[in-house]
């Protein structure tokens, strides 16, 4: 929003920009690795998620697989939230942020390090709720098409939702917004991720699934692009 | 306090007048629909509260990206003004679009496309309203606010597509009622411009109400202001 | 080396900052000294490119801010009230992590010099959380000057230290400002900083109301600063 700013005497290069996304990465991962903290927490809720689900609603044989994506995607959108508030309140507790900031980095690099940590730790919850769901309700979920929707899917939420939680964190009611903001604007990713998963897992034929698949492709790009130029706006004081 | 624009007055005036007039011309000068009876009346007033909603959705949208670029205020100030009327007209639409449904189509609400976007774009304002309400320091309040309203803005249209692809590969649950749904009954002469009147009634009244709605910001913030200088 | 012109800071239709002027030459030691709520503290998040000024002219080692802040902002050091630290790494990793953000050529050895600097050797391996308040803020110090910056901001660093830990950052700051850095420190703890500073300015409601050098005051800093708040 302010190019003036992106114009510094000794423009960064690409390399650096690279360099502090993996810094940032890296320290997330390095303090994730040290705590396990955000995915206990994000592994736990998922779980009883799930759990609550079977109880809620009859989980029959011959209608899991219509069920399953949406039980699958509800589980995954909940926990999300979990891993974007903490990833955020850590920054927020120490000051850390303003750490972030002072530093000789470009903006949209700490968001996209920040981003492809909370991508990381979203897949990580689906890669183990995935082999558990399909023991408990003996359903093959290992589909080459579901992984790649969990891909592109996650990687929409986290952008929406890493740029939203740095809001959020700011507020004063900080631990019940991330979920209000987040979950109205992510109704378009959760449509097409659901009918997308639910096309592979039933075997539909392509044709009806790729729309949704375009869809999905088309949420990242557009919110990866929208974050990216926002970011500034919402760090910079 | 500065006073009431005189030009104010008169919009205000003549809003209370169009809208009367808007009444008057949808009982009394609209033709009867043949088979929905006077029920079909809701409709004049739900496309023009419908098309107020826009109004303001995009007026919202683009009074956050000049806030964004400016940095000046009072683009806040117009952004709550257009999300607020935006939020009570598209509620307003909503309301009247059921009404219409239960006859025709024998439910009070139908997953279509449209009806459910103005749904959800209801629940991204009062989220809207949420954020702000969190937030103390007006200059931080006003950034965010712009960021939600730009996210909401263009996540509206997508939400309107995803929805819409969806009910093409799922054939609608009510069946041929979603054809129906716009234009489903042939409009006479007389109701396209009873139709026509009453979405130019409701545009005024959108300005009327916008415009007094940034007067008001403007003033609560110069109360804030001499509230501040008292205690300084 | 800062050189500030009429500056303004407005928090919505508070303001903080009226019209202030400041002027540092390189090298020197600046402690800015105030009442609570004077706005030392916007002042100098203001300096650290960290707030937007609202009106004014903000120029630090050349550049002007915010606009290039970008370019300025890998010759400066920052200490606020918060040690910006994460919990869950380490002394060493917290350290290293900042090596990377500011593209340090040799990070293990400038780490390893940091580390004694500060006197947390012993403890670099030990995670932040279980550190004690001035523990974390030695950290934080040390991060702050990890980059060797040209200019220094502390705000009010010696709060929650204990008299060793006080010590340590008076030490450390002599050193800093022997090799030619600009130090700009807010404090209220006038005894602290009166054989520190070469330079005492006192801020009051959003303007610096006076400034004196050591030599001009000659041990008299607290007579100094009542009669400039009684004016």
């Amino acid at each position: 929003m302010t190019p003036s700013r992106r114009v510094p005497s000794s423009p960064p290069s690409r390399s650096s920009f690279a360099r502090a996304v993996l810094a940032v990465l890296w320290k997330d991962l390095a303090a994730e690795v040290r705590s396990r903290e955000l995915l206990s927490a994000m592994l736990v809720f998922a779980l009883l998620v799930i759990l609550i689900f079977n109880f809620a609603i009859e989980l029959a044989p011959d209608l899991r697989p219509t069920i399953t994506p949406g039980v699958l995607w509800v589980t995954l959108a909940f926990a999300g939230t979990l891993g974007l508030n903490r990833s955020m309140a850590v920054e927020k507790d120490r000051g850390c942020l303003d750490g972030l900031l002072l530093a000789p980095v470009d903006r949209s690099a700490i968001f996209f390090g920040k981003m492809l940590a909370n991508w990381v730790f979203m897949l990580l919850v689906a890669v183990i709720i995935l082999p558990l769901y399909s023991v408990l309700y003996n359903l093959n979920l290992f589909h080459p098409g579901l992984l790649l929707v969990i891909l592109l899917g996650s990687l929409g939420y986290v952008a929406v939702g890493t740029l939203l939680a740095s809001m959020a964190v700011q507020a004063r009611t900080r631990d019940i917004l991330l979920p209000i903001l987040l979950f109205p604007v992510i109704v378009p990713l959760l449509l097409a991720a659901v009918r997308a998963s639910g096309g592979f897992l039933q075997a539909a034929p392509f044709e009806q699934i790729r729309p949704w698949l375009n869809l999905l492709i088309g949420y990242d790009a557009i919110f990866l692009a929208v974050a990216y130029m926002l970011f500034d706006a919402i760090v910079e004081e | 306090m500065e006073p009431r624009p005189k030009l104010l007055s008169l919009l205000t005036a003549l809003s209370t007048l169009l809208f009367l007039a808007a009444l008057a011309v949808i009982f009394f000068y609209a033709p009867l629909e043949a088979t929905m009876n006077y029920v079909q009346k809701v409709f004049y007033i739900h496309i023009s509260t419908a098309w107020v909603g826009m109004l303001g959705f995009l007026a919202a949208a683009a009074a956050g990206i000049a806030f964004l670029i400016t940095k000046n205020l009072k683009w806040d100030i117009v952004e709550v003004a257009a999300v607020e009327i935006s939020l009570v007209f598209f509620l307003v639409a909503i309301v009247t679009g059921s009404i219409w449904a239960k006859p025709s189509w024998g439910t009070w609400w139908t997953w279509d496309a449209r009806l459910t976007t103005a749904a959800i774009l209801e629940m991204i304002y009062l989220a809207y309203l949420l954020l702000r309400q969190g937030i103390e320091d007006p200059e931080r309040r006003a950034r965010f606010g712009a960021v939600y309203t730009l996210i909401g803005g263009l996540s509206v249209p997508v939400t309107f597509l995803s929805i819409r692809l969806w009910q093409t590969i799922h054939p609608a649950i009510i069946g041929t009622a979603s054809a129906q749904a716009q234009g489903g009954f042939a409009m006479s002469p007389a109701m396209l411009h009873t139709m026509f009147f009453a979405l130019g009634a409701f545009s005024v009244i959108f300005i009327t109400l916008l415009w007094h709605r940034i007067r008001l910001g403007r003033l609560a913030e110069i109360v804030e202001q001499r509230k501040l200088q008292a205690v300084e | 080396m800062i050189r500030v012109r009429k500056l303004v800071k407005r928090f919505g239709l508070k303001t903080v900052l009226r019209g202030l002027d400041f002027d540092v030459q390189a090298g020197e030691f600046v402690a800015i000294l105030g009442p609570n709520g004077a706005g030392k503290t916007t002042f100098l998040r203001i300096l650290a490119s960290l707030t937007r000024p609202s009106l004014g002219e903000v120029v630090l080692a050349g550049c002007r801010l915010p606009a290039q802040a970008a370019a300025v902002r890998a010759r400066l050091g920052v200490v606020t009230h918060q040690p910006l630290l994460y919990g869950d790494l380490t002394a060493e990793e917290n350290l290293r992590f900042y090596a990377r953000l500011y593209n340090l050529p040799r990070p293990a050895d400038r780490i390893e010099e940091v580390l004694d600097l500060v006197g947390l050797a012993s403890r670099r391996r030990d995670l932040v959380r279980t550190f004690s308040r001035g523990m974390q803020q030695r950290l934080a110090i040390g991060r702050a000057i990890l980059h060797d910056p040209d200019i220094l901001l502390l705000d009010e660093p010696h709060t929650g230290l204990d008299q060793e830990a006080c010590d340590m950052l008076d030490r450390l700051l002599d050193q800093v400002a022997a090799r030619g850095r600009t130090v700009v420190m807010t404090s209220h703890d006038l005894a602290r900083v009166e054989d520190l500073a070469s330079r005492f300015d006192i801020l009051t409601g959003g303007l610096l109301r006076a400034s004196a050098h050591r030599q001009e005051l000659r041990g008299n800093l607290l007579d100094f600063y009542r009669e400039t708040l009684a004016k």
